[in-house]
């Protein structure tokens, strides 16, 4: 098997007045495990429902290895579709639901036969090949799924939120097979979710969406590290965002001036001139919490005060919600990665002191003077 | 664990059971009574055996009629199904429902015999469809739409048409439609799809709606009588001149037990040959039930 390359240039698609896409352009290489990341109604689905060919795309065209493919309909396109529901055939076995593409294309049994047992190996349901649909459980029709979608050799796997009807545990364990099944065919992935925390885990690159539009593409420390954009910084994982102005430029050391919090230092990718309108963002997991003020007289660390609002304690870390003196609250996570019998250092309504150094901080958006 | 109760459930059936001793069992064991009897001279019968009636059956005239009641109830049936098979698709698909199925109901509300001359006024000689030919300057003399078998078929599938609707629309508004999608991404073309994965999912829809329509057409009365002519003369039409015009009524019971029988063995065989239960027991019954009363009363 082969993937191929899926090129997406300025698509758009309204249903009535509802604009479900608004000019996207994505290009998603040969064998790429893509993710399409957004929450729901954000047309990641309407998107992934064009490439299989069940939606034509009002403008902008889709080629796949460089053809134009918008003319064709589902059956005449090399994607193959992993549905939510898994939509499995109620009324033929788990072999006969695998061979169902085969018998199509009137494939000799014999060969028809040693296929579809490859493919249900490939999924570990060799020895399920003769029930019916309804007496498998959600993980294993979804592994039927996957084995029905990829025994037509398709070069783009197309999968819509193929592990929401999972509970979390499974979910974690099928995130690891598809990982391991797509390392295995190595043909192009693209996957539909609304967890970010799949999305990350799995993905070569992630395309975040919104509203239809594409706001952000890349891998995907990038998108956690370095959000383009307050949605992204703020679908993507937790974090602490604030506006705020630019009052001091030293090269690439800019200082913030942001009403709630005070006067904070961020180092930036290219010089931010001052006056610019921008957003800071830090993550919760980068700030440290401590009882005494940090002794250190380094000139790029960030100390706010404040009082724990709320710890929440949870095994391997405990998430504080720290309120400061200006009445805002920061989220602080604490791992806990020594063992200790001692209990906790820090409690409820303690004062505390939250620091960060000026790179573990990102301006998200700027807007220049 | 709460046992079902066993007592009461005898005594709730019992109005029911009644019922149907009454208007369908004992009229059923009627006609089997006088189907072994003699025919009384001004109707009516004599009350001692005989299998004359039956001997009767072997006439060439009533066996070309049983023929054509068979070929006629198998062609209204496959094209009823084939017509009521995308508008239930459309009507399970459709946004508006309820207002569908309020068309597909609506001709109810018409009085069965205001139907078909509706039909008469239709395809008659002086009907809508001539008159408009005419008009139009394509022919002078009307060409003659009724009095044949192709009249009889055409307003049998219109009368059973909603039969097939319903339990089709029932069934496929269940079905997942994503299935389809599924089966046109897996490589099945848009026939195909439809072929082998929706119709074997619907299939009990579809065996009801067979039932539905195949059993009362076979013992159709009306509709041949009235835009049949001689050339659309059906069982049913038979069993009524013996009754009303020969007054040979165990010659018309004996007919009548052809019917049944043809109906109720069309039905068990046709169900044994579903390999999974379409259908539950109790429909069947029902159903076969049914294909008795349209032998007996057909309209």
């Amino acid at each position: 098997m082969n993937g191929s390359d899926v090129t997406i240039s300025r698509v758009g698609k309204s249903f009535g007045s509802f604009a479900a896409l608004d000019d996207v352009s994505l290009d998603i290489k040969k064998g790429e495990f893509f993710s399409l990341l957004g929450p729901s109604g954000c047309g990641k689905t309407t998107l992934l429902r064009i490439l299989g060919g069940f939606e034509v795309p009002d403008e902008g065209t889709v080629a796949i290895d460089g053809v134009d493919v918008v003319g064709l309909s589902a059956d005449k396109r090399r994607t193959n579709t992993v549905f939510q529901s898994y939509a499995l055939f109620p009324h033929l076995s788990i072999f006969e639901n695998v061979a169902f593409p085969l018998r199509l294309r009137k494939v000799p049994s014999k060969t028809l036969t040693s296929r579809v047992k490859d493919y249900l190996s490939l999924v570990q349901l060799e020895a399920h090949a003769d029930k019916m649909p309804a007496q498998l459980s959600g993980g294993q029709k979804q592994r039927v799924a996957i084995a029905r979608a990829l025994i037509n050799e398709p070069s783009v796997l197309l999968l819509d939120e193929p592990l929401s009807a999972l509970d979390a545990k499974l979910r974690q364990h099928m995130l690891v097979e598809l990982d391991s099944i797509h390392d295995k065919v190595g043909i192009t992935f693209i996957y539909v979710t609304h967890d970010q925390g799949e999305a990350l885990s799995v993905s070569d690159r992630i395309a975040v969406m919104n509203q239809g539009r594409v706001l952000q593409v890349g891998p995907p420390h990038e998108i956690y590290e370095d959000p383009a954009t307050d949605f992204v910084a703020r679908f993507i994982g937790e974090t602490n965002l604030f506006r705020g102005e630019v009052v001091r430029s030293e090269g690439l050391l800019a200082t913030v001036a942001i009403p709630e919090v005070g006067e904070v230092l961020v180092t930036t990718d290219d010089p931010v001139p001052a006056l610019s309108q921008v957003s800071f963002a830090v993550r919760p997991e980068k700030i440290r919490i401590a009882a005494q003020k940090p002794a250190a007289a380094r000139k790029d660390l960030n100390v706010v005060k404040g009082h724990v609002d709320e710890p929440i304690y949870s095994g391997f870390q405990t998430k504080f919600y720290v309120r400061t003196e200006k009445g805002v609250t920061f989220k602080v996570f604490k791992q806990h990665a020594d063992y200790s019998d001692k209990g906790p250092e820090i409690k409820w309504k303690q004062e505390v002191f939250l620091s960060w150094s000026a790179e573990d901080g990102t301006l998200v958006e700027v807007a220049r003077p | 664990m709460t046992a079902r109760p066993t007592k009461g459930g005898a005594l709730y059936a019992l109005p029911n059971a009644l019922w149907l001793t009454l208007f369908f069992l004992a009229p059923l064991l009627i006609i089997v009574a006088y189907s072994f009897m003699k025919k009384g001279l001004y109707g009516g019968v004599e009350p001692e055996f005989s299998l004359h009636a039956y001997a009767l059956l072997a006439n060439a005239g009533i066996v070309k009629v049983a023929f054509r009641t068979l070929l006629v109830a198998l062609a209204a049936t496959a094209l009823t199904i084939l017509v009521a098979l995308p508008v239930g698709y459309n009507m399970a698909r459709s946004k508006n429902q309820t207002l569908k199925l309020f068309l597909v109901i609506v001709p109810f509300w018409t009085n069965f015999l205001i139907r078909i001359y509706a039909w008469i006024a239709i395809l008659g000689n002086e009907g809508t469809i001539n008159g408009f030919l005419r008009s139009v300057g394509l022919v002078s003399d009307p060409i003659h739409l009724m009095y044949n078998q192709g009249a009889v078929i055409l307003v049998l599938v219109y009368m059973y048409l909603p039969y097939a609707v319903l339990p089709l629309f029932s069934t496929m508004d269940k079905f997942d439609f994503i299935l389809l999608d599924a089966a046109r991404d897996l490589g099945a073309g848009k026939l195909e799809s439809i072929v082998k994965v929706m119709l074997p999912n619907v299939r009990s829809g579809l065996v009801t709606a067979v039932l539905f329509t195949f059993i009362p057409i076979f013992g159709a009365y009306a509709v041949p009588l009235l835009v049949g002519g001689k050339d659309g003369y059906m069982l049913g039409n038979v069993i009524a001149d013996q009754v009303m015009k020969v007054r040979d009524w165990p010659f018309a019971s004996s007919i009548s037990m052809v019917v049944t029988f043809v109906s109720t063995v069309g039905v068990l065989l046709f169900l044994a040959r579903q390999k999974r239960p379409g259908i539950s027991k109790e429909q069947a019954a029902a159903l076969a039930a049914e294909a008795a009363v349209a032998a007996g009363g057909g309209r």
